[in-house]
């Protein structure tokens, strides 16, 4: 029934957001103004879209119940991921996971390799795993590469992935486990709820839209997101995403060095003269055994064979090389044996046995890689990955938040996924802005790092619905764009009396209002009981980071540049006095929202106002943008509760 | 690399700074023929701050060797990290280029 209701409203919402934005397109831009009715006509599109997207989301809402009995022998390893959060928070998170009921192991993957840390795991009894040797001076690809780390050191059949602050109940495995009983089904993800939370919620820590309709939502479209904790996963599946990758990026990196080579090979080629003939045919062999592997590659022979052969001819060209001057030597040794001035009796002694000779072949010692961009040429046709840790990195290393892009790599290799809607682990919530502004924005770099590096409207192996799952999470990341124009637009209009909609009339009200009021209809049923606003607030009033973290990406991705990468601090902050530097871009635009109002009063008043009810219209959204934008100004207020008991048990 | 010069009492030291390969080998060469042809048939070979040697680098201290050993000198090494000593030790060439410990050293006697 209430499924039926959500469809209903879903059918009115975007129909009449269609109607309402088409004759806002087609019939009521205000194209002289066009400096601020095409941002605003944009910015109503995108809230059209984002609906879209919202509501085939909520037509699928699957609210699954209770899970199957769980397997009766099920290996499962419990993983705990910690970088720098004290050992004693650690230690309470490791104490309740020893006490989950089914049998488990825990452990402990301290990325932070503290001496503490290994003490205290030693000392309850729990497994304590830091990266292998393999990773120094290499990539550390921060939580990913824990956990990708620690999967080559452990070996159950499930693991279930915790932060370092989310204590799980005892029963977490018991009821959810059966889930995996479909052997298609890679990922359970069971909800984060904060245990450090007051009831206001001022920060938003809280996410029960999306630990609630959304994620069933996206469940019903097979899209259920892995959200990094409190997740439960499959190895095979893993272990299946890391070799399918590793075999892609082995080929796209050979087939890229090989392609990149045939202009330094060139340039390598003038530079050998100077060597001598010996280095120029060295060289020449390389550009042969180059030629040779991108004819047998795109004839589609296998990249292990291709790189084997590669090696094998850049090994003996190397080896003809050091033949020759292994020659020239035993020459001058025998020249130096008859020089009247001999002083060495030990001349006679020397040999250059074969071994010699194979080892001053070998890549690493080859004369060949006197030439860097030769060098390059021969690591990077191979199989080995060696600029990375492991060859195989089952968890996404493509984004700074590794769980969404791993989780639409499992789903386009055809996993399935199950959002189980019951809360079984407590966490730990920023207390204070700033922490929370950084994991807001360390969460919005890694969705639209995906977004870019990964797109998923064209993911081979996706269905429609899953695309457009993934794609509607990337599309709310871009809120903050539309945010500038609808707090520009009433300012403009009451101030200037520039009009970025033809008329504020009555059909401008008789199009809007049925779209906003379907709209709200579709929110308060699909959120009942549930506080959807906060949510809804931080979506419009986080305008300024939302736009940081859309430049900062783009800059990463397609110019290289850092992103600055914080991990969000799970304790508490030293308290300070009102952030204002934090909230500086919303404190302007209130000031500039509120002198809009009172100048557009008086416009009224004096009778310079356009129209009445477009300054009624204006007034009433300055209303709305303070009150969304009041949430940041509370949560810089905002002090955590002390906590009630003691964490530590 | 970088390949520098210094005349000490008795002999002239040549120091090669990075990796002595096929790219760096002329530029050594270059130098003992230099030091050679000027009168000085004493050098010692600095490797001190030497990372890398290949096969050609050890065909260049050799022919140095018998350069300098032609001229009624002598080639002698200093220095080297654990690659150089590796290289030389595998081809046993550490019996004809003993390598001494600092320059001084490879300079007693001189």
């Amino acid at each position: 029934m209430r499924a039926l209701l959500i469809r209903l409203l879903v059918l009115l919402t975007v129909s009449t957001g269609t109607v309402y934005v088409g004759w806002r397109w087609l019939f009521s831009v205000n194209w002289p103004n066009w400096w601020i009715a095409v941002p605003l006509v944009l910015a109503e599109t995108y809230a059209l879209v984002d609906a879209y997207l919202f509501g085939l989301t909520m037509w699928r809402v699957r609210q699954r119940g209770e899970a199957p009995p769980p397997p009766p022998d099920a290996t499962v390893d419990v993983l705990i991921t910690t970088y720098d959060e004290p050992v004693d928070m650690v230690v309470a998170t490791a104490v309740a996971a020893q006490r989950i009921s089914y049998p488990h192991e825990t452990w402990i993957l301290d990325d932070g390799d503290r001496a503490q840390m290994r003490e205290a795991a030693t000392r309850i009894g729990v497994g304590y795993i830091t990266r292998s040797e393999d990773w120094a001076e290499r990539p550390r690809h921060a939580k990913a590469g824990n956990l990708n780390n620690a999967l080559f050191q452990t070996h159950g059949e499930l693991m279930l992935v915790l932060d370092a602050d989310q204590v799980p109940d005892p029963r977490i495995l018991h009821r959810t486990l059966g889930w995996f009983d479909d052997p298609g089904v890679a990922l359970v993800q069971s909800p984060q709820w904060f245990r450090n939370v007051t009831d206001a919620d001022p920060l938003g820590s809280q996410a029960p839209l999306f630990y609630g309709p959304i994620q069933q939502g996206k469940d019903g479209w097979n899209a259920a997101f892995f959200c990094g904790s409190n997740a439960l996963l499959r190895r095979e599946a893993l272990m299946q995403l890391g070799i399918v990758g590793y075999v892609k990026e082995v080929e796209a990196a050979v087939r890229e060095a090989l392609s990149a080579s045939s202009r330094v090979l060139s340039q390598a080629r003038r530079a050998a003269r100077e060597q001598g003939p010996a280095a120029v045919a060295a060289i020449e062999t390389v550009q042969g055994a180059v030629a040779q592997a991108r004819r047998e590659l795109a004839a589609g022979e296998p990249v292990s064979e291709v790189t084997y052969t590669f090696q094998r001819r850049a090994d003996a060209a190397a080896r003809a090389l050091v033949d020759q001057d292994l020659e020239a030597i035993r020459a001058d040794l025998r020249v130096l044996e008859q020089l009247p001035v001999a002083v060495d009796e030990e001349l006679g002694l020397v040999v250059i046995d074969d071994e010699a000779l194979g080892r001053l072949a070998e890549r690493d010692w080859s004369p060949l890689g006197a030439v860097t961009s030769v060098r390059e040429l021969l690591r990077a046709v191979d199989v080995d990955r060696s600029d990375e840790a492991q060859p195989v990195m089952p968890l996404a290393t493509v984004s700074i938040t590794e769980d969404m892009a791993t989780c639409m790599r499992l789903h386009a290799l055809g996993w399935r996924s199950v959002y189980h809607h019951e809360v079984l682990a407590h966490g730990l919530a920023p207390e204070d802005l700033r922490t929370m502004l950084q994991q807001r924005l360390r969460w919005a770099q890694g969705t639209l790092q995906v977004l870019l590096r990964e797109n998923p409207l064209v993911q081979k192996g996706l269905s429609i619905g899953q695309r457009l799952m993934y794609f509607s999470t990337m599309w709310s990341y871009l809120s903050g764009f539309a945010a500038v124009a609808f707090i520009a637009a009433p300012v403009i209009y009451l101030v200037l009396g520039v009009l970025p909609v033809q008329a504020y009339g009555l059909t401008f009200l008789s199009l809007f209002l049925p779209y906003v009021v379907a709209n709200q209809a579709l929110f308060s049923v699909v959120g009942y009981g549930v506080k959807t606003w906060r949510g809804h607030q931080y979506s419009l009033a986080l305008f300024p980071l939302w736009i940081r973290a859309c430049t900062t990406v783009v800059a990463n991705v397609v110019l290289g540049r850092p992103l600055g990468f914080v991990v969000t601090p799970k304790t508490r902050q030293a308290v300070g006095g009102f952030p204002w530097r934090l909230v500086l871009p919303q404190l302007a635009a209130v000031t500039v929202l509120v002198v809009a109002a009172v100048v557009g009063v008086v416009r009224l008043w004096t009778g310079s106002a356009p129209s009445t009810i477009g300054t009624a219209v204006n007034l009433a959204w300055v209303a709305y943008d303070l009150v969304i934008l009041s949430v940041i100004f509370q949560a810089a207020r905002y002090r955590a509760p002390e906590p009630a008991e003691e964490l530590v048990s | 690399m970088e390949i520098s010069t210094a005349t000490a009492d008795s002999a002239e030291v040549i120091r090669c700074e990075g990796r002595l390969n096929m790219v760096a080998v002329p530029h050594l060469r270059a130098a003992i023929e230099s030091a050679v042809e000027q009168g000085q048939p004493r050098l010692v070979v600095d490797l001190s701050a030497t990372t890398f040697i290949d096969s050609s680098g050890l065909g260049a201290l050799v022919a140095g060797l018998k350069r300098a050993r032609q001229a009624g000198g002598d080639l002698r090494i200093a220095g080297g990290g654990e690659q150089v000593r590796m290289v030389l030790g595998l081809t046993n060439l550490d019996r004809v280029l003993r390598p001494h410990e600092r320059v001084e050293d490879a300079l007693d006697g001189w």
